[in-house]
This record gives structure tokens, sequence and C-alpha cells, in this order.
């Protein structure tokens, strides 16, 4: 059988919006020579169709928090020779580590009636702080090209191409001009990691941090920068924290101006 | 086999994480739950202290299927609290983004999460095994939809051109120009759509709902209106708390939703088609009467006909909106913040969504409450699954399985949203 052959490729959902793996549903143009390629094994959004591990690939998307999930991820592990976490949550813990600078007792009465029947953890957190990840997709949603990237190198035996450099590297390679020289619009760019292709600069908006700290961010600077823009504490505090909040160099540039 | 249980433990060809419990006992049906257990995100606790302008950016973050409903319903909340109108060719705009996702939405869903149900496969990739051609459309049509998005939002998943008070970047003539060809094949394609959906099989399956939508005076609806049903509610949006209330169930980590006066109600495209008939246009009625549809329709099953009637229409208005397109003066209009509360309600591609937002002087959101259209239907799927079980309590196990599958996908449910929300079980002893 052909389909021995290919690789087995599994999609796995924790906490999380879904947009992430929906982002493989519309690679449009590419999605049946993907499947055709690959054995797509266990993505239950897209097919009733299950295959038993082990996988030769594992997607995972979504963050850990609840008990549950802490013992799910290392049975996702086990079953899987190559991790790939894919997006936001699963890299920094997403939108939902907001809870991780509160205490969620407080937060369950604020939704849910009877918090006695909700089983959730005090912190949301990466997959890697649970288990070992080979490789990382990052973004809030990810760069559905990254994911073709991703599967094609795998296929191919080779490392994927992914960028590594900040947002701003690509404003300048596609030509923006920079909206916080320019507008004084406050921007994250300096210090987040590129992969958007400086999206929002070339809407005429500050980027907002969705592809999370780059390797080694001065945000320190940057907060100073901000600061000139006569952007309050509070709102540099807001701007560290959304979607990679709990990313470890975005957590301290918050903390820094929190009161 | 006169007790016994029907159990799916994680539901496929669903947006997020749930299951289907169904126990029969002396050959009855005498629990039927639909499982959320997708684990809560908190959303409403964390919106507290965050900036108004700052929620259409995180709430879309609540569904990565349908981002721009969140953006609509919250930017449309934060506006009415400050006393700031949008109108025009911004409003025109929006509705034309809004198109963008409805198209995307539901031809994913009739042909990637629905159909295989109905043809009798796993996925959409073994149907293109057997009918390429359907496959292909079924791609091609969702990716106009997204490009859409993608223009007018910058990417399709968690667009990032919506603010409040307008957008960004406003799109050039000449840029919204290159949608034309494609919209005009991707309405031919919708109509494609709507007949090869009459062709499919339909269990006898009508049902008594209370249908709950927006009702605008001019026009099918997206972000507003009335809020309506065909069992005499009708009321503004700001209305909405007064009348519908959620409730804490156990086996669900999303809340439920009811009508204070008459509990169970039904949102999605059956109750906006059933609403808003007389709003389609002409093309989009004469494909539905073609396809064998009145001007309502109380099957659940036939949602996949109607979500391709919506198709149409948004194809139709998209061309619409584009033709009368002119680039306005300013991407958007000034919204200055004030103590007050605000509510919006938009038409997800799955149903009503409801925000409210309370602001202090600054715009700091005191607090917030979203109800998605998938919190609206649980209680409908599982009334549906308790009367579809009872009346083929003979089928085998796992035929009866699969169709009980079948009849929660009807509603396309979104569980990512309702958690805020599926698993499916179905017990005997």
């Amino acid at each position: 059988m052909a389909d021995k052959q290919k690789p087995k490729v599994a999609v796995w959902k924790f906490a999380s919006c879904d947009g992430c793996q929906l982002s493989l549903l519309d690679c449009e143009d590419e999605l049946l020579a993907v499947a055709g390629a690959i054995d797509i094994a266990n993505f239950p959004e897209a097919s009733r169709r299950v295959v038993k591990g082990p996988y030769d690939v594992s997607l995972v998307e979504g963050s850990i928090t609840t008990p549950h999930d802490a013992e799910r991820i290392h049975k996702v592990r086990r079953a899987s020779k190559f991790l790939v976490t894919i997006g936001a949550c699963a890299t920094a813990g997403g939108i939902q580590a907001l809870r991780n600078f509160k205490d969620v007792k407080d937060f369950i009465p604020i939704v849910y009636a009877h918090p006695e029947y909700i089983d959730t953890l005090g912190k949301s957190t990466a997959i890697a702080d649970h288990i070992h990840v080979d490789f990382e997709l990052r973004g809030c949603p990810i760069n559905k090209y990254h994911l073709v990237e991703l599967v094609s190198a795998l296929l191919n035996g080779r490392k994927p191409n992914i960028p590594t450099g900040s947002v701003c590297m690509e404003c300048k390679r596609r030509d923006t001009v920079c909206v916080m020289v320019a507008a004084g619009t406050p921007c994250l760019g300096p210090v987040t990691q590129a992969g958007c292709n400086a999206l929002c600069p070339s809407y005429n908006r500050g980027c907002f941090g969705c592809f999370g700290p780059k390797e080694t961010p001065n945000t320190n600077s940057l907060s100073e920068w901000w600061q000139k823009l006569q952007v309050t504490n509070d709102d540099i505090v807001r701007a560290y924290r959304s979607f990679n909040a709990y990313a470890d160099p975005f957590r301290k540039a918050s903390e820094a101006y929190e009161k | 086999m006169k007790n016994r249980t029907i159990k799916v433990d994680y539901l496929a060809r669903v947006e997020g994480e749930g299951g289907i419990f169904v126990r029969i006992k002396n050959g009855a049906v005498t629990d039927v739950k639909l499982r959320i257990f997708e684990p809560p995100r908190f959303f409403e606790a964390f919106m507290r202290g965050r900036n108004f302008t700052e929620a259409p950016d995180i709430t879309a973050r609540i569904c990565g299927i349908c981002p721009v409903a969140y953006q609509m319903s919250s930017v449309h909340a934060m506006e009415q609290a400050c006393g700031a109108v949008v109108d025009g060719q911004l409003r025109a705009l929006r509705r034309l983004i809004y198109c963008g996702e409805w198209i995307e939405s539901h031809t994913l869903h009739v042909y990637m999460l629905h159909a295989p149900d109905f043809l009798g496969y796993q996925d959409a990739i073994q149907i293109a095994q057997d009918h390429p051609e359907v496959v292909k459309r079924a791609l091609r049509l969702k990716k106009i939809g997204n490009d859409i998005v993608n223009l007018l939002g910058g990417r399709e998943i968690h667009p990032i051109n919506v603010r409040v008070g307008g957008f960004y970047k406003a799109p050039t003539k000449a840029e919204l120009q290159t949608l034309v060809d494609p919209l005009k094949w991707a309405l031919d394609a919708a109509l494609e759509t709507v007949r090869f959906t009459a062709t499919l099989k339909f269990p006898d399956f009508e049902q008594d709902y209370e249908f709950v939508s927006l009702r605008h005076p001019d026009e099918y609806p997206y972000c507003e209106g009335r809020i309506v049903s065909n069992k005499g509610l009708d009321i503004a949006i700001s209305e909405y708390l007064d009348h519908f209330e959620e409730q804490h169930v156990e086996h669900s980590t999303s809340l439920h939703s009811v009508l204070k006066e008459r509990g169970v109600y039904h949102v999605g495209p059956l109750a906006r088609y059933s609403l808003n008939f007389d709003k389609l246009p002409k093309v989009a009625q004469r494909a539905a009467k073609a396809a064998g549809l009145g001007k309502t329709c109380t099957n659940p099953f036939k949602s996949i006909i109607v979500r391709a009637v919506e198709t149409v229409f948004a194809c139709h208005e998209a061309l619409r909106i584009i033709a009368d397109y002119k680039m306005p003066d300013q991407p958007y209009v000034k919204v200055t913040p004030k103590a007050a509360v605000g509510h919006g309600a938009s038409e997800a591609p799955r149903g009503l969504l409801y925000h409210r937002y309370r602001l202090d002087s600054q715009g700091v959101i005191q607090d917030a409450r979203i109800v998605p259209p998938t919190s609206q239907n649980q209680k409908v799927m599982e009334s549906d699954l308790y009367h579809y079980v009872s009346d083929r309590i003979k089928l085998p196990q796992d035929k009866l399985t699969w169709q009980c599958e079948q009849a929660i996908r009807n509603y396309d449910p979104c569980i990512s949203c309702s958690c805020h929300f599926l698993k499916l079980h179905i017990e005997g002893d």
C-alpha cells in the first residue's frame, strides 16, 4: 500500500481558538497536494478517520490549562517521533495566559456560576514547559506558508527555513516606511519575531506582537521610546501582555512597568 | 437491545472539543448530553482592565473560524457605548469583510465538515479521491471568501485591519476591483453548490423551533437590526440580557443560553433564512426555491442547503458593495471613550453573537459579557438529539452513532467559541 510509506501526521488540540490548525485547511491551493504526500492520520477537526500511532509528525496547537491536558500531552509526545508546536498558545501559553498574572480562582466566578464544575490549572503554559519540543512555529495565528514549508522540509529531510529576525527587518525588505519614526505610532516590531511579513505597518498600524519576542529583544530600550511617544505605563503593560504575554522577555518587560 | 448507550468521545469535523452521550433505557431515551470539555479560557475575566480599543483584537482570538464576527460585535458595542456612528462606505466595508467570512466558513462547513456525512465519507480528502471536481470547486470558492478577508483585513485568520471606528487603512477601488472576476465565478459556484446540496438525501425531521436572529428593515442581517423570533420576540440589541439568560450545567464548560420566557431557541442559518427570506436577493430566493426550500426551513439537516443559499447571497452582496464603492476620505471615525455600557450583536456564520461592555471614562473595560452562537444552540442540539434518537431507536449502533454526530454537525458548532464550549457519548446500560 502506498499509504504505508507516507509519513503519518497527527494534529492535536489543547486550549486554543483552532485558528492555527485551520491554517492547514486554509492552504486551499496546496491542500490536495499535501494530502497526497502525507497520511493525515489524526485530524479530528477535518476527519472522523483515526489511524493509531505512532506518528512521524505531530502538530500541537494550544496551551496546557487543565490537569487532564497536562497528562495528555505526555501521551502525545510518546506517540510522536517529531513534535512541532504551532502558534502562540502552544509556544507561549496564548492569550489565556493572562490568567497567570492573576489568581485564577478570582477568574472562574466571573464567567461560571458553579465554580465547582470547573477543573482548571492556575496557569496556562507552553507545551515546551511540559515535554521536549522538536520545532516551533510562532504566530497568532501561524503563517500558513510556514506550515507548508515545514511539511515540505520534513518530507525532504531538511531543516525548515523559517525567518527568525525582527518585524523591522521585514518592513525594510518590503519598503514599508517605519510607522514609529514617520508617524509616531507605537510599534512592537523591533522586539517581535518576523513571520507575518510586517503586516500591521503595511496597514498603517503598529505591530502588536503576534509572533512573540525575537531572540535577544531590547525591550528596555523600546519601552523608553514608547514613553517618549507619550504612551502610559498602563498601555506599555497591556502591549506586552497579549497573545505572547507569558513568553519570558515580554513577561519581564510588562512587569517592569506594572505599578 | 432495550438498554444501551451511544457515546462519541471526541466529535470530529467540528471546531473545538466535545462529545455526545445518549442513554437509552427500556427502549426510551432517558438522557441526552452534549458534553463540552474544551478547556475554559476566561475571556470575560481578562477583558477587565483592557482598553476599549483592544476588544476587536483580543476577542477575535476566541475563534479562529469566525474572528470577523467577534471583531464586528465588539466594535459595534464600543461605538454604541461611546455614541459613535460608522456609516456610508465604512459600514459597507464591514459588510464586505463579513461576506468574506460567510463564504469561507459556510463553504468549509458545507463541503468539508457536513457533506461527508451525507455522502458516507470520513472527510473531504476521501471525497476528493472519487469526486475531485467537487472538492476543487469547494477549495476555490473558500479561497475567494478568504481573499476578501485578506484584502480588507490583512490576513484570513485574526485580521489586523479592523478597529473601533472603522479600519486602519481603507482599500482603493482598484484593489477591490481585483475581486470582481473571482466573485462572479464564486456566485456561479455558490449556485452550483445549492444544486449539489439539493441532491443529498435528508431524513424526515421537521421541528417546531423558536428561531432567533437579527432583522433589519432594508437588508439581510449582518451587524444591525432588531433581535426577532417567529414566536413574538422583537427587541433592541441592548435589551438582549433582559430576555435571555445563561445557565451553567455540570457537563459543559460552555454556558447554556435560554430565553427567559420560553426556554430553548435556535440561532444560525435556518433562523436567519426563515426570519429574513424576504430580504434575500432574487438570485438567492430563486436558487432556494429550485432546491425545494420554502420561505422557512425547519429541518436542521437541510441547513446545508441554507448555508449554500447564504453563500449565494454573500457573493451577490460582495459584488454589489464593490460596484458601489468609493474610497472614503478617512479610514475610520474618531471614537472618544466615555463611561457607558455598550451592546453589539452580529450574525456570525453560526448565528447571533452578542457582546456587552461597561467602560469607565478613560475607555477601560470594567466588565464584559460575550454570548456566542454555539452556547445559544446547545439546548436545541440536545433537544434535536433526543427527538432524533427517540424515533430511530431500532437503528444499529454504528449507524445511529454516526447519525447523531451528523445531527450535531447540522449546527456547525464552534466549541472553542462557546467556551469560554463539544464531546459525543450515546449510553444504554
